[in-house]
């Protein structure tokens, strides 16, 4: 099926989210949207699949056009779309998930079960997809839970499948089986329409690039096209890809975990046993598939979660008992990994989130009066010194893109003098350009002496930043290697492997 | 850890659909993006005011089905409608007249509006404080009477000097309505009680303990069997200026006071963090137990100063109804004020305007029930809480205005 996209645009008051996109998805093809965040790729998406009402322009299917009200339309259309966050109820097995929304019964109410194990399975096998319909879901690893909802699409007879960041949240084994399914797919005539914005995937899979800045196509590339010439096209200037840094010149210890043992409200370990040492000078990353107790690591390293066991030395001096202000205070910066939620207050202006965890300082406030010329002065200093790209310092932070939010929360923790920097996911929705500023500025602080802890998924940002690697999985650190050492064995490390290439193998089978 | 102390935290993950929508009001907001420019208040200050006006005008048609004139008028229509017009708009007219120039239509009659917004500004004041700081303070009623009980006590029981019983009869009143408040916000704070449930069990709490305290000797009046005190001692008493009790000064004052807390100082500025992301300020090493408890204290204190203000603006005995529906005007005030001290005044003054315009609208010619003015109270709160209606009589572009901090009282 040929889709073609004509002048979509999409209008928010003034504001022009999408603005006369024109693109066209050949029947086969896997079609990359690259762009930044807020560049416009998900209200695109949004629009072609019923969410959103365009305000001009029209969408085509094999030339006649068509319009979504909702996205039961799209679907029966034959557009199917995978979420970034996945639609499925974990209680119940893949085939009940498939055929949810469509039951088939026998009569009387009685679901046909059977009937929706064996669609589950054909559809497995003809795709190669290696999943099994009687399992639930909660029990699957993220990478199967993904195939499932694929499997939705297709089930719906979907010849247009958009996947809208799908990579964001699986390991680098798991984004090699994706692409091998995208390619069988592509095989069997189902169109894909890939967003992401990382330009390695795009080249290694995409057979046409369409580039997307501030809601306009600016161009379409073939993937043969070098990856700084992509990024330029994203930005809109040239940038560096690669972290500029001298060799780390690691001082003593500074800060020490030991035995860190974090059990969570249901019981379940989810950091077990954790030992790492930070130095001053150097930046250790630490690795790993999302959800592999980074989170609760970083959250009892800073006081926001209580430790089961183990003990936090802040040079040499326990901190374990310690809560976030006393952290604060002490000299560790704290970058959170969901910004949002834990790293800024939307409502709040620039100006109030710049001094969030700096406003009882002497230079802020005296006795309990704020000193709003000191924090106003504060604002200009920071907007200038980080570009933060706001219209005033009074607007409030939920205006801002994730770029420029990001650039908020590391302004403010970096504006006072730090012995820690705890960095999670630093650059997680951020785009290039802010991500080429804020590791500068990370380098920046290592080599002013600060132990620096960075915990990505991201294995470009580890690999860029970090002079040790420790990977964790399943709530312990598996192993602690050199930048050195081959991307591939990272990847097996972080899905537990413990860096002897013969365990490959039987990871590999473990979905199959 | 069970996080006890966030109610509000989102929880689970947002469903596209709503993501989509959000994104939209982001993007939308993002061009009236200074919170300080006239772009930002504006279009809710025109809600506000066409709320007014609406409310007005559904009134208008309650006076009309209310008036016998006009509806014996209504049995001929047909063959003489000009009657029916004629009545309607004298009945219109006599009320609404009488509404205003029972309002403001005289120093007496302003006296009378000041003195009645006094106590609702003060108990609003204390609803809106908790709104900022992310909590639906139903308990301002409970707060009101303990707040009476305590000033009563010291304004009838003690034999003290002028100006000095006067004080001490105030500060007891802010410090009980203050205790009982900080009861809702330590258990909301130490054991995650929803701030909802615990307020309003404790309105219940204090009515009965003031009628039960109304039957005892310490309280009742001597050689009495009402459930009625002493009259509070001329001692205690605010004295008046201009023709209205000081008390109304003080209210406006504490009004300026809590707009200072809340913009200018630092336990303000946490109030505000935590009303608006409970995580990112815990993340920011503030203390939300501290914040919850301190808010829901001087969230009393100020029902307890509107307690004070009833009971110590003239002799008044301490009743079963001291408190009358103070407590939960003081919602609707702070819900019409936006929980801005500002607005909180001026939603006080247009409430304390309607119930003194009311008593000289029922006496007026049109003889027009006093219940109107809660209604016109009501309707007004009603249309502004659906700002989108508004809108759409109105024909307004929808600029993100009038979204109210109210939203997201009960938490998710």
């Amino acid at each position: 099926m040929k889709l073609e996209i004509r002048g979509l645009t999409k209008r928010f008051g003034s504001f022009v989210a999408n603005d006369d996109i024109s693109i066209t998805i050949e029947p086969g093809e896997i079609h990359c949207l690259l762009g930044e965040n807020g560049a416009g790729k998900s209200t695109l998406m949004n629009m072609l699949y019923g969410l959103l009402e365009p305000s001009g322009g029209e969408v085509l299917l094999d030339g006649s056009p068509v319009s979504f009200n909702s996205p039961g339309d799209a679907i029966e259309a034959g557009i199917g779309m995978v979420h970034q966050h996945f639609m499925l109820v974990p209680v119940f097995t893949v085939a009940e998930n498939v055929m949810l929304g469509r039951e088939q019964t026998r009569g009387l109410g009685v679901l046909d079960r059977h009937k929706a194990a064996e669609l589950v399975r054909g559809l497995s096998s003809q795709y190669r997809l290696a999943v099994d319909p009687d399992a639930l879901v909660e029990n699957l690893p993220v990478g199967v839970q993904q195939r499932v909802e694929i499997i939705k699409a297709l089930a719906n007879e979907a010849k247009v499948l958009i996947l809208d960041e799908p990579t964001a949240v699986l390991t680098p084994q798991e984004i090699d089986e994706l692409m091998e399914i995208m390619r069988s797919l592509k095989e069997q005539g189902t169109s894909i329409v890939f967003i992401t914005h990382k330009l390695r995937e795009v080249k290694a899979i995409g057979d046409r690039i369409t580039v997307i800045r501030r809601g306009k196509v600016v161009g379409t590339a073939p993937p043969t096209t070098p990856e700084n010439e992509l990024a330029e096209m994203m930005v809109g200037r040239e940038v560096k890809l690669v972290v500029d840094k001298d060799p780390a010149e690691p001082g003593d210890t500074v800060l020490e975990v030991r035995n860190m043992t974090v059990i969570d409200g249901r019981g379940h370990t989810v950091v077990n046993d954790v030992s790492f040492q930070a130095r001053a000078g150097e930046v250790l990353g630490i690795a790993g598939v999302q959800g592999n107790g980074q989170t609760e690591l970083i959250k009892a390293l800073m006081g926001l979660i209580k430790p089961d066991a183990g003990q936090i030395m802040l040079n040499r001096r326990d901190i374990s008992k310690w809560g976030p202000r006393d952290s604060l205070e002490a000299g560790i910066g704290y970058i959170p990994e969901d910004r949002s939620h834990d790293g800024y207050v939307g409502a709040f202006t620039v100006r109030e989130n710049l001094v969030l965890d700096l406003y009882k300082h002497d230079e802020f406030s005296r006795g309990l009066a704020l000193r709003l010329d000191a924090v106003a002065d504060n604002a200009r200093h920071r907007i200038e010194e980080f570009d933060i790209r706001t219209e005033t310092m009074n607007s409030p932070v939920s205006a801002l893109s994730g770029g420029n939010q990001q650039k908020v929360v590391v302004a403010r923790e970096f504006s006072r003098p730090l012995k820690v920097l705890v960095a999670s996911q630093p650059t997680r929705g951020v785009d290039v350009g802010s991500i080429e500023f804020i590791h500068n500025r990370i380098i920046e602080e290592r080599d002013r002496g600060t132990a620096v802890v960075i915990v990505s998924t991201e294995l470009d940002e580890i690999f860029g930043l970090a002079d040790r690697i420790a990977v964790m999985y399943d709530g312990r650190i598996v192993g602690t290697v050199s930048p050195d050492v081959p991307r591939e064995q990272i990847g097996l490390m972080m899905a537990g492997a413990h860096g002897a290439p013969a365990e490959a193998a039987a990871v590999g089978n473990e979905d199959a | 850890m069970p996080d006890v102390s966030d109610p509000n935290a989102p929880k689970g993950q947002a469903d596209p659909e709503a993501d989509a929508a959000t994104k939209a009001q982001v993007e939308a907001a993002a061009h009236a993006a200074d919170l300080r420019s006239p772009a930002t208040w504006l279009p809710t200050a025109k809600v506000t005011v066409a709320a007014i006006a609406l409310a007005l005008l559904v009134g208008a048609l309650l006076i009309v089905v209310s008036d016998q004139r006009v509806i014996e008028s209504a049995s001929y229509f047909f063959s003489y409608p000009w009657d029916f017009f004629r009545f309607s708009g004298e009945a219109i007219g006599q009320s609404y007249w009488a509404l205003l120039t029972g309002a403001v239509g005289s120093g007496a009659a302003i006296s009378q509006t000041l003195e009645r917004a006094a106590p609702l500004i003060c108990a609003g004041l204390g609803v809106s404080l908790a709104f900022r700081a992310g909590m639906f303070n139903i308990g301002a009623q409970g707060q009101l009477i303990i707040g009476a009980v305590c000033a009563g006590y010291v304004g009838f029981t003690f034999d003290l000097p002028p100006g000095l019983h006067l004080v001490l009869a105030l500060l007891a009143g802010v410090a009980g309505g203050g205790l009982w408040g900080a009861i809702a916000g330590l258990l909301k704070a130490q054991a995650g009680a929803h701030e909802v449930i615990t307020t309003i069990m404790l309105n219940y709490v204090a009515g009965s303990t003031l009628l039960f305290l109304l039957t005892k000797d310490a309280f009742q009046r001597e050689g009495s069997n009402n459930p009625r005190s002493e009259p509070v001692d001329s001692s205690a008493v605010f004295p008046d200026i201009l023709g209205f009790h000081s008390g109304v000064i003080v209210a406006i004052a504490v009004a300026f006071l809590i707009w200072w807390l809340l913009e200018r100082s630092t336990l303000g500025f946490e109030m505000r963090a935590v009303g608006a992301n409970a995580d990112a300020a815990r993340t920011a090493g503030m203390s939300v137990p501290k914040v919850y408890t301190m808010t829901m204290l001087i969230a009393g204190a100020l029902a307890g100063l509107a307690a004070v203000q009833q009971i110590l603006g003239h002799h008044d005995s301490l009743t079963a109804n001291v408190a009358g529906s103070i407590g939960f005007d003081a919602i609707t005030v702070a819900l019409l004020g936006r929980a801005t001290p500002l607005g909180t005044v001026l939603a006080g003054l247009l409430f304390g305007a309607l119930a003194s315009g009311g008593v000289q609208m029922q006496a007026s010619a049109a003889a027009t029930p006093l219940e109107l003015t809660q209604v016109l109270q009501a309707l007004i709160v009603l249309f502004v809480a659906a700002p989108a209606l508004i809108r759409g009589v109105l024909r307004m572009r929808d600029t993100g205005g009038g979204a109210t901090v109210m939203a997201k009282g009960w938490g998710s």
